[in-house]
């Protein structure tokens, strides 16, 4: 009854909400955790098409892809407070140190 | 139907309601113990011997007003409480009290569910539970519970990481994730875990001690460190969840520790002394669980408080690195056990 | 049938709150609803079957990720008085622009799914061992090389991030 396509439309919906959510928003960490929601997204579909396959590196692919996005949102975080501790701001407007 | 439906229903409300007042009663006893430690009677005035005395308090907390600071976030600063405390209770959802009895000749498992990674379900819930700290201290809106809740929240993940680590060995000598597996595995073995693994136990023992905010570690939550800790701006009702959680947390890791290191519902003994095989299995469970809920309070009223700099070298620099020896010991010996002893 | 009503209420549950993550004003509010977010789609986990992931992602990414990103915008809002955090300059006209897109596209694939015939998720034939047993051995025999440079990656960021963060060096 619910085949992978549903999997899909709803991977690919969660994919936009992020991919908006990237674009639309100013907030820095906002911005972050849009990127979470894209990988989650990801995940949701190697889950359903390791289900579909019966074979489970689908599932060894999305614990990487948890463990790389740990190990992104520690760096992403750090630079975020660095950032913070110098110029006060977490609106991406105003982080334009290199600009031309 | 009966089967996967009614009976489920019953057990989780009967086991949501000797929870609740086994955390009730559990306020009463560690008064009495302290006043016993300490060559006091503790309460004695409401009720025989003070038996009533969670009423009291009950109906005080209750009847008191229920005060939300100005300018608090106010959906967030009323669902903190409940953060803290659901993941105290569906913890016993996976918890074996026993193996099978026979309630009016129908069989029923003495356990909620049965899950295959029921450990990691206990350690990955009792990880959201760090939401209530952290959310209490901000939604107060207020310096001293922030600061409190900052580092009450960043002491609680650091111990998970050390009990995780720890538990990584309890389940390479079970073989299984599953808490039911893991109390079959101790009784094919014919020893309970705590004599294999020692050293994971006391880990355990401190681990858990540090993750539910209790004494030597209840820095957070002391009155006289950061007027008061996280929870200074609730009152009332909320303020109650929040210890009652922290009663319900106690037992929770109780239960883990009875039933990954002491056997869960085994008897003690079942070769050599074979009538203690009549008491049922649960009644070993509760008595087992009941000595570890004691050594806390015991612990609590012996103690001195850690200071939080103490506190957190204990966890990163002493309990992480014997963790993960002991994770490196097992492993090579059950190499060992596995490539030669039994071939 | 019930796998239907569950996928269909598990994945309504998801989307609206990433859609709430996305447009709420409030930050803390926005970590609060991906924390739910994260915890519905590990419960489509465990209808998938894969138990491990699911509650390996409780684990990770909402008890720890998301615990990482809440302390950050504590510290972030600190000085901050509660007014001023929410985000004046967001773009809303391309975010609707976006979405009426997407939405159309979606709509494709759904009438497309709808006309040819896929093969549903069935269930797994043969002997099962654990869903656990199964990615452990995956993992530590075929996949030891990534597993190994995983925990390398980690170990860097820990560093990296410990770095960043400190006052001085």
């Amino acid at each position: 009854m619910i085949t992978p396509t549903h999997y899909m439309v709803l991977s690919a919906a969660l994919f936009m909400i992020g991919v908006i959510g990237v674009m639309v928003r100013r907030n820095i960490i906002i911005i972050f955790m849009s990127i979470e929601l894209i990988l989650n997204a990801v995940n949701i579909n190697l889950i359903a098409f390791s289900a579909q396959l019966h074979d489970v590196i689908g599932q060894v692919f999305a614990i990487f892809v948890i463990a790389v996005a740990a190990a992104e949102a520690a760096v992403g975080l750090g630079i975020i407070l660095a950032f913070y501790r110098n110029k006060e701001t977490v609106n991406i407007d105003e982080m334009n140190l290199m600009r031309w | 139907m009966i089967d996967t439906l009614i009976i489920p229903l019953l057990k989780i409300a009967v086991v949501l309601n000797a929870t609740l007042v086994g955390v009730t009663y559990m306020v009463l006893l560690e008064r009495k113990v302290i006043a016993w430690a300490q060559s006091r009677l503790g309460p004695m005035r409401v009720g025989p011997y003070g038996v009533l005395q969670p009423v009291a308090d009950a109906i005080k907390l209750m009847i008191k007003e229920d005060i939300t600071p100005v300018r608090a976030d106010k959906w967030v600063f009323t669902i903190a409480p409940i953060i803290s405390m659901v993941p105290a209770l569906i913890v016993y959802a996976v918890i074996p009290f026993g193996e099978t009895a026979n309630i009016f000749g129908h069989p029923v498992n003495l356990y909620i569910a049965k899950i295959n990674v029921g450990l990691l379900y206990v350690v990955s819930v009792a990880s959201v539970g760090v939401y209530g700290i952290i959310l209490a201290g901000w939604s107060s809106n207020s310096k001293y519970p922030l600061l409190a809740s900052l580092r009450a929240s960043a002491q609680l993940i650091s111990y998970e990481v050390a009990v995780t680590l720890t538990l990584v060995s309890v389940i390479m000598v079970a073989g299984t994730l599953d808490l039911v597996e893991i109390v079959k595995a101790q009784e094919a073995k014919g020893l309970w875990f705590i004599f294999v693994q020692p050293v994971a136990f006391v880990l355990v023992l401190i681990g858990g001690l540090a993750e539910t905010n209790r004494a030597p570690f209840d820095l957070p939550e002391a009155e006289q460190e950061l007027t008061g800790g996280f929870h200074t701006e609730y009152s009332g009702m909320r303020f109650a969840l929040f210890f009652l959680a922290e009663y319900a947390n106690m037992i929770v890791v109780s239960s883990v520790v009875t039933t990954l290191f002491l056997g869960g519902w085994l008897a003690p003994f079942p070769t050599i002394l074979p009538f203690l095989t009549i008491v049922p299995g649960w009644v070993w469970f509760l008595l087992k669980s009941f000595l570890f809920l004691y050594l806390f309070i015991w612990i609590r009223a012996t103690l001195p408080r850690y200071r939080y700099d103490q506190l957190m070298r204990l966890g990163w620099k002493v309990l992480i690195p014997l963790a993960i020896a002991n994770l490196v010991v097992t492993g090579i010996v059950r190499v060992i056990v596995l490539t030669w002893l039994k071939p | 049938m019930a796998e239907a009503v569950a996928f269909y209420v598990l994945s309504a549950f998801i989307l609206g709150f990433a859609v709430l993550v996305v447009s709420a004003k409030n930050t803390v509010h926005s970590v609060l609803f991906l924390v739910l977010n994260f915890l519905f789609v590990a419960a489509l986990y465990v209808l998938l079957g894969a138990e491990f992931v699911a509650v390996i992602q409780v684990l990770v990414y909402a008890g720890g990720i998301v615990v990482l990103y809440l302390f950050v915008v504590m510290l972030v809002n600190l000085k901050r008085p509660p007014e001023a955090h929410h985000d004046p300059h967001r773009r809303t006209r391309l975010g609707f622009g976006l979405a009426a897109a997407v939405l159309v596209e979606l709509g494709a694939i759904a009438a497309y799914g709808a006309v040819t015939p896929t093969v549903p998720i069935a269930a797994p034939v043969g002997p099962m061992t654990g869903n656990t047993e199964q990615v452990g051995w995956l993992l530590y025999t075929s996949y030891l090389i990534p597993f190994e440079i995983a925990s390398m990656l980690l170990l860097v960021a820990m560093i990296g991030a410990i770095v960043l963060a400190k006052r001085e060096l």
